[in-house]
């Protein structure tokens, strides 16, 4: 793992991936704090990081497109899975060194509260535990990203579809409240995520039995969910979306709360990716 | 060393390989041959675990290649089709990684950076990013990287695809140096390669193992098809009649060559029968000039096509030296008339 962890911090520092990153970073959480903190005359750091989480969206495609689909361009793939080093381990070796070149510039981040109690009483807590639940935002899209690159060929499209990822998780909670809260507009919406889910599944599984089998006990489940019960079903799909939503549990950090149910809820999702991604490295394995 | 039981594997309805069985033995120098599309880099690539088998398995010195990889990984080196290369990384910074990623102590891995780098050439290029390395020195850290941890067993799939003849001959060298302490299998569609390092050579057609023994007994094994190739200059009907009258010919092929005035026959002789002066002299005595006479053996080229196409093998020229010179059958022909 720690070999492959020092290949990765070196081949984002040896390119310009890692350094325009946290330029990128950097430059807009310099704008956001001299408007927010210096002329706003606010305290408040957590407002700069609220502002500046939707860099995401294009910084997290930029970091995890070359990581695994690269490997499979390249055919280097081949030299991790003949070498003597566990897949998980690769992929952990990969994750980590992502997180590290997230980690650079928000360490460059946690000076700014420092530099702003020159002029004014900060709330160290607040402002670290948002910085902290910022950095955990960004881990957690960058395990979905690096499952997004080992399913896909090559970079382009795996920057790609993570950017329309990353675009669907900032808007969903505003999509979502664009569904009537009625009991019927509910199911219909549910009833098309499940058909979207099984698209997908047939895109990763390439089954299409698998995939009809989950599009109709999905919509099945769902309809007689809804007969037995269809008061349950008014709001149901916008309480969905907002509980799910990515980057609205960052909102509550910004709030200075600290919410740890969020922070279990990113650390959930960064394992369920990283597994997926080992799971898709594997399953390339087989089916080659 | 290496067990490979009952291997199949499939894609979909494609069948890339189907029940193959064979046994690696400690330090010979395997070939494995086979037309493009016959399996090898899927055999291969399975046999180091970088794919994995629909049915049957792999044991490395025991250990199996699904169920211990990590045992059974350390034990190989493996250079793809392709050398898996970070472009971006001087040879000296991706052998460092693969050095770590394969376990070595630190302490250690300086040394044998620089052995394998020695061994396989690419010292003076150690600095120099491999983006910028021509295609021979790609393959050669390719290599390098494969000899890295000192394993018992190199595989290296079609190591000389790509490269001029001076850097062909340079890595078989390096293979046959090799040899001496490590097992190695290599794939490769030319013949003559696997002719030349080779000590057992196993054809694989179609995903099946068709033959696997050593480039001699191969070439024995069908060398009881020789034949015997006459051009005489004549009537077709007479050379007939002379040929029919010659002793120990079990079949001729008989006909006019195109476009001059010459009768071509193939004649197959009886097993152990040399019917050569037999020939010579009834032409001689039927004063019917003999332009060339030559024996021809099955070469490994054409056992290589018969196993891999089911064709009977196209008789080449090369093999057999018992050319008789137009100029000097036609003479000897006269002489012997006149004596």
């Amino acid at each position: 793992m720690t070999a492959v962890l020092r290949r990765e911090i070196g081949s984002y520092y040896k390119s310009v991936t890692g350094w325009l990153l946290a330029a990128f970073l950097l430059i807009f959480a310099g704008i956001y704090c001299m408007s927010y903190n210096l002329s706003g005359y606010s305290a408040k750091f957590e407002y700069v990081l609220s502002a500046i989480s939707f860099i995401y969206l294009i910084a997290v495609p930029i970091i995890s497109m070359r990581s695994l689909a690269e490997e499979k361009r390249q055919k280097t793939d081949q030299l991790l899975y003949s070498l003597p080093v566990r897949l998980s381990s690769v992929v952990l070796g990969k994750y980590l060194g992502m997180l590290t070149a997230l980690a650079f510039p928000v360490l460059i981040m946690s000076l700014y509260p420092l530099i702003l109690s020159q002029f004014g009483t900060i709330l160290y807590a607040s402002a670290y535990g948002a910085l902290f639940a910022f950095f955990l935002l960004g881990a957690c899209l960058l395990s979905i990203g690096l499952f997004i690159s080992s399913v896909t060929e090559s970079q382009v499209a795996s920057a790609v579809i993570t950017l329309v990822a990353m675009l669907l998780l900032y808007f969903m909670n505003g999509l979502s409240s664009f569904i009537s809260t009625e009991a019927t507009s509910s199911l219909i919406a549910l009833m098309i995520l499940a058909v979207i889910f099984a698209v997908i599944l047939q895109v990763l599984a390439k089954n299409v039995y698998v995939s009809i089998l989950a599009a109709v006990a999905g919509c099945g489940g769902l309809y007689l969910w809804y007969a037995g019960n269809p008061s349950a079903f008014s709001g149901l799909f916008s309480t969905i979306m907002q509980s799910v939503s990515v980057f609205d549990r960052f909102d509550a950090f910004t709030d200075g709360v600290f919410d740890l149910t969020a922070v279990i809820y990113y650390l959930s999702i960064i394992c369920v990716f990283l597994f997926l991604t080992v799971q898709s490295m594997e399953k390339r394995r087989w089916n080659e | 060393m290496i067990e490979v039981k009952n291997l199949t594997k499939r894609y979909g309805n494609h069948t890339a390989i189907s029940d193959l069985t064979f046994t690696i033995e400690k330090g010979v120098i395997y070939g494995f041959l086979g037309p493009n599309g016959a399996g090898k880099s899927t055999t291969m690539n399975i046999i180091t675990g970088c794919l994995g088998a629909t049915e049957g398995e792999v044991l490395v010195d025991g250990h199996s290649i699904s169920e211990e990889p990590m045992l059974a990984k350390k034990l190989i080196g493996y250079l793809p089709e392709q050398p898996p290369l970070y472009t971006d990384m001087t040879p000296l910074e991706y052998l460092t990684f693969v050095a770590s990623a394969k376990h070595i102590p630190r302490n250690e891995q300086t040394k044998q950076i620089d052995s394998v780098m020695e061994k396989s050439g690419i010292q003076e290029v150690r600095n120099r990013l491999i983006r910028n390395l021509s295609k021979g020195y790609r393959q050669r850290v390719g290599i390098a990287q494969a000899l890295l941890g000192n394993p018992e067993i190199i595989i290296l799939d079609e190591p000389t695809v790509g490269l001029d003849p001076a850097q062909i001959i340079e890595i078989r060298d390096l293979i046959r140096l090799l040899g001496k302490d490590h097992t190695i299998i290599l794939s490769s569609h030319i013949l003559s390669e696997v002719q030349a390092v080779c000590d057992s050579i196993m054809i694989i057609s179609n995903g099946k193992l068709v033959a696997s023994d050593t480039p001699e007994n191969l070439t024995r094994l069908f060398a009881g098809t020789t034949t015997l190739h006459v051009e005489a200059k004549g009537d077709l009907e007479i050379v007939r009649r002379i040929l029919s009258g010659v002793e120990h010919i079990e079949d001729i092929t008989i006909g006019p060559d195109d476009g001059q005035d010459l009768i071509v026959a193939d004649l197959k002789p009886e097993e152990g029968a040399d019917i050569r002066e037999d020939i010579f002299m009834a032409f001689a005595e039927a004063k019917i000039p003999l332009l060339e006479m030559k024996s021809m053996r099955a070469s490994l080229e054409e056992v290589f096509l018969e196993l891999t196409q089911g064709d009977m093998p196209q008789i080449s020229d090369s093999t057999d030296h018992a050319d008789i010179e137009n100029a000097d059958a036609y003479n000897a022909g006269k002489e012997a008339v006149a004596g």
